[in-house]
């Protein structure tokens, strides 16, 4: 006799602002859908706060010998701008996108675990708060996103501020692990009848395997952070190499999670971009199989790559060569699902929307990306650029023109579904062109500012160097434009969300269940579903002369 | 329908596997891979910690020995079975709290070098997921005696599979600083 009871499902309907006015309610709800959504307007504010970050940074280095900024400040800034536009700007906005849309594609009404769901958003949302708490007691973290000890440490750091990190990232991650948790427990468990594993929708085959990477990366993060806070606090020794301890293993702790992490960010951004590009392009996934079983490839690689960032820490060739050799493997099963896009594309009648743009801005960035990545993992040229703005250059192509392009245009494409309204495409646009030249002119030239030999981190230059003035004048100038795209960005968000709402159930023609309710989803998103008999319910419901192979 | 519950615990103990994982990871580290000494172990009695382990995994034992009873339908059985396993876990943070008391009587301490800080991370984060378990086996047992009786019980196929969780990261820790360093 299994001890499980089965709960039915609450006739009363769960709290959710929808369903009565009060503010007390945005702090009650557990309707996954307005928790997805309040994950995405966490991420929208601090992505301006670190825009803001952004914009000082850039200003501070558009001339030599800047007076804007003190040294301390300035570690300040980009420590809190890396720090929030990974933690709590590209994660909450994955999972945000997440949140909302699993349930949505498999034809579920709620998460598993509708309380974890708001656990885990607040959890994140106060991590946030703390993290930027530290400003007003006694400055922010300034140790880099990566918190290097023994800098990090209490003796060279008196300050509070990485405090306030360790303590916010450790609520973050219990908030992404019970993401996490969940989001595993929701596709294992709620699937609508038919819908087997091979054929949901790609989107939701990434956040499920990824999944599984938040639940393996973030515990060794927080157990790194707890050691971190404990040597800070209680006068422990774990990475303060004058008492015995090691600064190195914290360098293996970081990055045991913060490979995984490159990936756990990226694998959304695939996700999306595998539902925008066969929507768009009218043609249903090339490879489908390869493309979400190269996630699991990637998802296990992942975690025997992250030593290829310390290769300038002095480790044996042996390891050097067994890290370089896998920092390159994982550039096949990346590689295989650009060529799947790629095929997806050609011979497709293209609707150059939006969200298509930013699906092809993201082909062309995250290749470059990923190929600045393959130079970096030979370790010679990394010795030989590591620390610069190569390895900067590189970062922001993986992390923008990776991550952001695909939650870009998963904002684009799934804006109607949410909100009831469509984003202006003229607008749009103007944010895509304005975003993708800035960036391109940003960081294609700090490449060649690294080679040059321009270190990363350091808070302003001599004026006498060899075209570090130039480089990094245009280099602002690419940045002012990315930050007049965003302003475009916020200002459609704004302008849409004061139309009416005029949205049919599915605008763009696609042929996944969160198309299938109306727009936006009642509280309960699924009085009855279609029949699901392929990937595609929505195209067999539109052409039932001419369904799709049946697989069930 | 799938046990979503059962499927949570045991996602959400693999996910802290690795966290435990790390901690025993750096007390290795330290121990084989670092010039410093192991100050801490000279201080630890292992025969004492055995004897307190037992304690542990009997109390694993009992649990096993409740959820059987409750299969079976014996209220009475469930009940002291679970009592029974709820004192055990007393008895264990009993003797974890005096080794602590007497680690810092002889000046053994979090601050003392880098083994007295993992030694303290990792008996204290288990220490601290034994009283949480503690805890919710406690709410169980005070369930089982009103009138929710139903709801704890659904919650029994959770809370059992993170008890034993506890105990076997006991046992990795036991063997990694109590036994290793009298090899």
């Amino acid at each position: 006799m299994s001890l499980f009871i089965d709960i039915p499902e609450g006739k009363d309907q769960l709290p959710s602002p929808r369903s009565e006015r009060g503010l007390l309610l945005w702090f009650s709800s557990v309707d996954h859908k307005q928790l997805g959504i309040m994950y995405l307007w966490l991420a929208l504010i601090f992505f301006v706060i670190g825009g803001l970050e952004a914009m000082l940074i850039r200003t501070q280095l558009a001339f030599p010998d800047s007076p804007m900024m003190t040294a301390e400040i300035y570690n300040q800034i980009f420590t809190m701008h890396g720090t929030t536009m990974i933690f709590l700007v590209l994660m909450p906005a994955s999972i945000g996108l997440g949140t909302y849309f699993i349930p949505l594609m498999i034809g579920a009404n709620e998460m598993a675990f509708p309380r974890l769901n708001a656990f885990s958003f607040w959890m994140t949302c106060l991590g946030g708060i703390l993290l930027y708490f530290s400003f007003l007691a006694g400055g922010a973290p300034n140790a880099g996103w990566f918190n290097y000890p023994p800098l990090s440490e209490a003796n060279y750091s008196p300050a509070l501020g990485i405090d306030y990190f360790t303590v916010g990232l450790i609520l973050t991650g219990m908030g992404s692990i019970g993401a996490a948790l969940n989001f595993i427990s929701t596709v294992l468990t709620l699937r609508a009848k038919g819908m087997k594993l091979t054929m949901m929708p790609l989107f939701v085959w990434m956040m499920f395997v990824n999944s599984f990477l938040m639940l393996a990366a973030f515990p060794l993060l927080n157990a790194g952070l707890f050691m971190m806070l404990l040597d800070r606090q209680m006068y422990a020794h774990f990475f303060l190499p004058s008492t015995g301890g090691s600064a190195i293993l914290w360098q293996h702790f970081f990055w045991a999670f913060g490979h995984p992490e490159v990936y756990i960010l990226a694998l959304p951004a695939f996700g999306i971009i595998s539902e925008v590009i066969p929507v768009f392009s009218r043609k249903p996934i090339y490879g489908y199989r390869f493309v979400a079983a190269s996630s699991v490839a990637i998802a296990l690689l992942s975690y025997t790559v992250w030593a290829h960032h310390m290769f300038a820490v002095g480790m044996t060739y042996a390891m050097n060569g067994f890290f370089a050799i896998s920092s390159m493997l994982i550039g096949i099963p990346t590689g295989l699902k650009v060529i799947n896009w790629c095929a997806t594309m050609h011979g497709g009648s293209l609707r150059l929307r939006v969200p298509l743009l930013f699906a092809i801005a993201f082909l062309i960035d995250f290749t470059l990306g990923g190929l600045s990545g393959i130079s970096l993992a030979i370790v010679p040229i990394d010795w030989q650029v590591t620390d610069t703005y190569y390895l900067v250059a590189h970062v922001h192509f993986v992390f923008l023109g990776g991550s952001l392009y695909g939650i870009f245009a998963g904002i684009y494409y799934w804006f109607p579904k949410m909100s009831g309204r469509m984003l202006s495409e003229r607008l749009g646009k103007w944010h895509f062109w304005l975003f993708v030249l800035g960036f391109n002119i940003t960081f294609l030239l700090q490449h060649v500012l690294g080679v040059f030999g321009m270190p990363r981190r350091v808070y302003t230059y001599p004026s006498d160097l060899p075209y570090w003035r130039a480089l990094n004048v245009w280099s602002s100038i690419g940045a002012v434009m990315m930050f007049a795209g965003v302003a475009v960005f916020l200002w459609n968000i704004y302008r849409s969300l004061k139309q009416p709402r005029a949205v049919k159930n599915n605008p763009w023609e696609a042929w996944t269940l969160e198309w299938y309710p109306a727009s936006p989803p009642p509280l309960k998103n699924f009085e009855e579903l279609p029949p699901i008999h392929s990937r595609r319910p929505l195209w067999d419901l539109a052409n039932p002369e001419n369904p799709d192979k049946r697989l069930n | 329908m799938k046990d979503k519950g059962r499927i949570l615990i045991l996602l959400f103990i693999s996910s802290e596997a690795f966290f435990f994982i790390a901690l025993i990871i750096a007390y290795v580290f330290y121990r084989n891979f670092s010039n410093a000494t192991d100050t801490v172990a000279k201080h630890l009695e292992a025969g004492r910690a055995t004897l307190f382990t037992l304690c542990l995994i009997a109390s694993s034992g009992t649990l096993i020995l409740s959820k059987r009873a409750l299969r079976k339908g014996s209220e009475g059985g469930y009940k002291t079975w679970l009592a029974l396993t709820i004192l055990l876990g007393i008895v264990f943070m009993v003797g974890q709290i005096t080794e602590y008391t007497g680690l810092y009587k002889e000046q053994v301490k979090m601050s003392t070098n880098v083994f007295g800080s993992s030694f303290f991370t990792l008996t204290g984060f288990h220490g601290l997921h034994v009283i949480l378990g503690l805890i919710a086996l406690s709410i169980l047992l005070v369930l089982s005696m009103g009138k929710l009786k139903d709801t704890g019980r659904s919650a029994l196929g959770g809370i059992d599979v993170y008890w034993h969780f506890v105990d076997i990261v006991w046992l990795f820790v036991l063997t990694f600083v109590y036994y290793v360093p009298l090899l």
